[in-house]
């Protein structure tokens, strides 16, 4: 196939946008695309690499913690050509683009400190802050006893006063413990204050299910801090919005609660060359179009975005033309980019892995009655995690969090291409 | 007035001290566990209708006054007993403001508890910080805010200290670092530490090394209860940080007496547990008060750690005005309205010669004037306008993201025009 373009005649973009020069590179890949470029955001599309590799990989179904990158772009390159040029795509883990983010944002602001349990000495429970401790010295890379209270207090107070901490949760569930600070000290202090104290701290860590680690370590925590007004909830999904939302809530000046996923951490996607810069952010509160399509929207956060591409590409077979949106940021909600997509496509399937009551689903789908209900051909429909605690047992866990195959049937559904209830795969 | 602290004894009356000789014992600071050990066995004793305020720390006999036996001089005197004053008289006027309607929602009043406030906030600099309660209108007060701020603020009009937006509760002071104000009980200290661990970041990694800042964490005896405070107790020990815990022991949680919820009611004992000295003081004299807390700043300000202060003391009204007070003994009220602060103070300055009578009456109408006139301002003032609602919930008022039009929401002129479009 006539795939092997001159690789000279390839340019990066930067930062302009030229959607139609994008969607025509797009169209080539129309069956497997990676992801779509938005005319915002920064995205480095090295059509050469998709030309030349072609990987075997192996699609494991079901609960598979390889995301779509790693299937499309597990990059080695072949030929002693592509090496030459520095156009090349470099690939990044989640955890290598978060670690990175905090060396560069405590490197450049002596106002950031880390703290929080095993940060130091441990190299991190997740090993995000490996190396920081050396780099940085004990007293900017805290090791806390456990008290997430406490801690999570401390750092508010230190926010006070204008410093800037990093406070990791190893968990979100142990947040709980300390959420009278999250929302109650951090997010309402500068309304209580009127303006004169804000707080410009960071709470991050891993949120929602890893894999059987029981109902105490697995709820998403999406819904609940996204209905608190003073805070930003930040959802990142690739390594790109890792590192671009972590550096963008740490420059932020308002309290932000970054959520990740943990089995997003060892997860590599490719960064473009903007991203590794140090200083690139990412605007908060604009989603992200991860896959452009004219038939039916499928919103999604975290790790049900890379769910939710392979549901795509299934659903790509079938003929139905899905569009992919990486929300980014659970607050503020980017209702403008949802409703213009719904607009477009007039069908809607959100996606999310917490409680299905009162979730991010829910919130979704009133935002779109109210803003597109004419354009609406058929009812929403929401994905959610199973309405009970999380079971240990593989199995029961499996149905427990929306599969692919989930969101290829409510995809089916929302088009009126129905297929019984009961799970084929 | 109880035992007295043993360092001046020619200045306050001198009760039979049997419980600790401080000229035997080695001039150890504070709550040496060996000065305490043998404390602990004495007290134990005492049963707990009879609590009886008790110094049960030691100081170093160093710390003579060069010029003058007294315990303050004249000027500080007039300051302590002018913050007294203003304390008292506007938490007054809070009530009876309340009970004509001027004031709405949760009013907690702090009648009786004034010696802790002006013992302790008098002593600092405007860059220390104070972090409190609900029960803050007069650690703002005797920190520097002014009376008509905190009152419109009560009043909830817009030329409060916070604009109205915060309250009874909430009392934010960036310039004079009152760092809140918060009604949960236990959320100010971890806060607090946080403020102390500022000071301690600020001289370490900033580099600015002139950063003696301390931190007061002012809560009542049901919060020593609670899981923060012992959070914060070890962390503080463990990082010494410049921060002084003062637990206002008013044996009262609204309803629950201190002794019906506290497995061992002697709160200063919790500071040796964690490493760090416990003082108990009698909260009903300013100067002893003042004493301790002049020590336990310095020690903070010299870099040497936290400082748990137990003081003893009482509210007057019940735990908010809405609390009808029954359940209190009346005679243990009468006991304590004895030993009124301000009347003990106010005794001790004439006897002592630092002030007449007159000049504290002045000191008296020049206070109610005060406030008077901060009444006056805040009904004048106006209430907040419609647009206020939607302001400062971000610092970064892009915070509220994209509007349909697909611009931020902020940039739209009808942004604040109060609608619940957000």
């Amino acid at each position: 196939m006539g795939h092997h373009t001159n690789l000279l005649s390839y340019r990066r973009r930067l930062f302009q946008p030229s959607p139609a020069g994008d969607r025509k590179l797009i169209s080539i890949y129309h069956s497997r695309p990676l992801f779509s470029v938005n005319s915002n955001l920064f995205c480095l599309i090295d059509e050469s690499m998709w030309g030349i590799i072609r990987q075997n990989v192996g699609v494991t179904g079901g609960l598979s913690s390889q995301g779509l990158g790693n299937h499309m772009m597990r990059l080695r390159p072949v030929a002693s050509a592509m090496r030459s040029y520095s156009s090349a795509t470099k690939e990044m883990t989640v955890r290598d683009a978060l670690n990175s983010a905090l060396d560069e944002e405590m490197a450049a602001d002596p106002n950031v400190f880390v703290m929080g349990e095993e940060v130091g000495e441990y190299q991190g429970a997740y090993k995000i802050t490996k190396g920081l401790l050396d780099k940085y010295g004990p007293e900017r890379v805290v090791d806390t006893p456990i008290t997430e209270a406490g801690f999570a207090g401390i750092g508010v107070g230190a926010a006070y006063h204008g410093l800037r901490p990093v406070i990791e949760f190893m968990t979100f569930n142990f947040s709980m413990q300390a959420i009278d600070h999250v929302i109650n000290s951090a997010a309402k202090s500068n309304y209580m204050s009127a303006g004169q104290i804000n707080v410009p701290i960071v709470f991050r860590g891993p949120n929602g299910p890893a894999a059987g680690v029981g109902a105490q370590h697995s709820q998403c925590y999406g819904a609940w801090y996204g209905s608190v007004p003073g805070l930003k909830v930040l959802v990142p999904y690739s390594s790109e919005d890792a590192r671009g939302l972590l550096k963008a809530a740490i420059r932020d000046p308002d309290p932000v609660v970054f959520l990740e996923n943990e089995l997003l951490y060892g997860e590599s996607f490719p960064v473009s060359a903007e991203a590794l810069d140090s200083s690139f952010c990412l605007p908060i509160g604009k989603a992200k179009i991860e896959r452009e399509g004219k038939d039916i929207t499928i919103t999604a956060f975290s790790k049900m975005v890379g769910y939710a591409l392979k549901a795509a590409e299934i659903l790509e077979k079938d003929g139905i033309n899905a569009e992919v949106i990486n929300l980014r940021s659970i607050r503020p909600l980017d209702r403008a980019t949802i409703n213009a997509s719904v607009r477009k496509t007039n069908r809607l399937v959100t996606v999310e892995e917490g409680f299905p009551q009162h979730g991010i689903g829910a919130e979704i789908c009133a935002s779109v009655v109210e803003d597109s209900f004419g354009y609406l051909d058929a009812p929403v429909e929401r994905i959610a995690g199973a309405d009970v605690p999380t079971p240990y047992a593989a199995n029961l866990e499996r149905m427990a969090f929306p599969q692919i195959e989930d969101i290829v049937r409510a995809a089916k559904r929302a088009c009126y291409r129905s297929v019984p209830m009961s799970a084929t795969a | 007035m109880g035992f007295a602290r043993v360092i001046h004894p020619h200045t306050l009356p001198l009760l039979a001290d049997t419980r600790a000789n401080p000229i035997a014992t080695p001039s150890l600071f504070l709550g040496s566990t060996r000065t305490l050990r043998h404390t602990l066995t004495h007290t134990r004793s005492i049963s707990s209708a009879q609590r009886r305020s008790v110094v049960a720390a030691k100081v170093s006999d160093v710390k003579l006054k060069p010029t003058t036996n007294l315990l303050v001089t004249k000027e500080e005197g007039l300051e302590v007993y002018e913050d007294m004053i203003l304390g008292r008289v506007f938490e007054d006027m809070c009530a009876q403001m309340y009970y004509r309607g001027k004031m709405f929602g949760f009013v907690h009043l702090y009648n009786g508890q004034e010696a802790v406030s002006s013992g302790f906030i008098k002593l600092l600099k405007k860059e220390d910080s104070v972090v409190s309660t609900y029960r803050d209108h007069v650690h703002a007060l005797s920190k520097g805010v002014p009376a008509r701020a905190v009152m419109s603020e009560l009043f909830g009009k817009t030329t409060g200290c916070c604009r109205g937006q915060g309250g009874s509760m909430h009392m934010f002071s960036a310039e004079h670092n009152v760092l809140g104000g918060f009604a949960f009980i236990g959320e100010g200290i971890p806060v607090a530490t946080g403020a102390a661990f500022t000071s301690k970041y600020k001289r370490e990694v900033l580099k600015e090394a002139d950063c003696d800042h301390v931190t007061l964490a002012f809560f009542g005896d049901g919060t020593a209860n609670n899981g923060q405070f012992f959070e914060c107790l070890n962390m503080a020990a463990l990082w010494k940080l410049p921060i002084i815990f003062v637990v206002e022991n008013n044996l009262w949680a609204i309803g629950m007496s201190h002794l019906r919820a506290t497995s061992d009611p002697e709160i200063w004992k919790k500071g040796p547990a964690f490493g760090m000295p416990g003082v108990h003081v009698d909260g009903m004299d300013v100067l002893k008060v003042r004493e301790v807390a002049k020590e336990a700043i310095g020690r903070a300000r010299r870099g040497e750690g936290p400082t748990l202060v137990e003081c003893e003391t009482y509210r007057f009204r019940g735990h908010s005005l809405a609390d009808p007070d029954e359940l209190r003994d009346p005679d243990e009220k009468a006991r304590y309205a004895a030993r009124d602060p301000i009347t003990q103070f106010k005794k001790y300055l004439i006897e002592n010669k630092l002030a007449s009578e007159a000049e504290l009456k002045a000191i008296e109408k020049k206070i109610d004037e005060v406030v008077e006139d901060s009444v006056e301002f805040a009904d004048e003032s106006p209430a907040p306008s419609r647009s206020q609602l939607l302001e400062n919930v971000f610092a970064d008022p892009r915070g509220f993201g994209i509007g349909p039009d697909g611009r931020y929401r902020c940039e739209d002129p009808k942004f604040t025009e109060g609608t619940a479009q957000v």
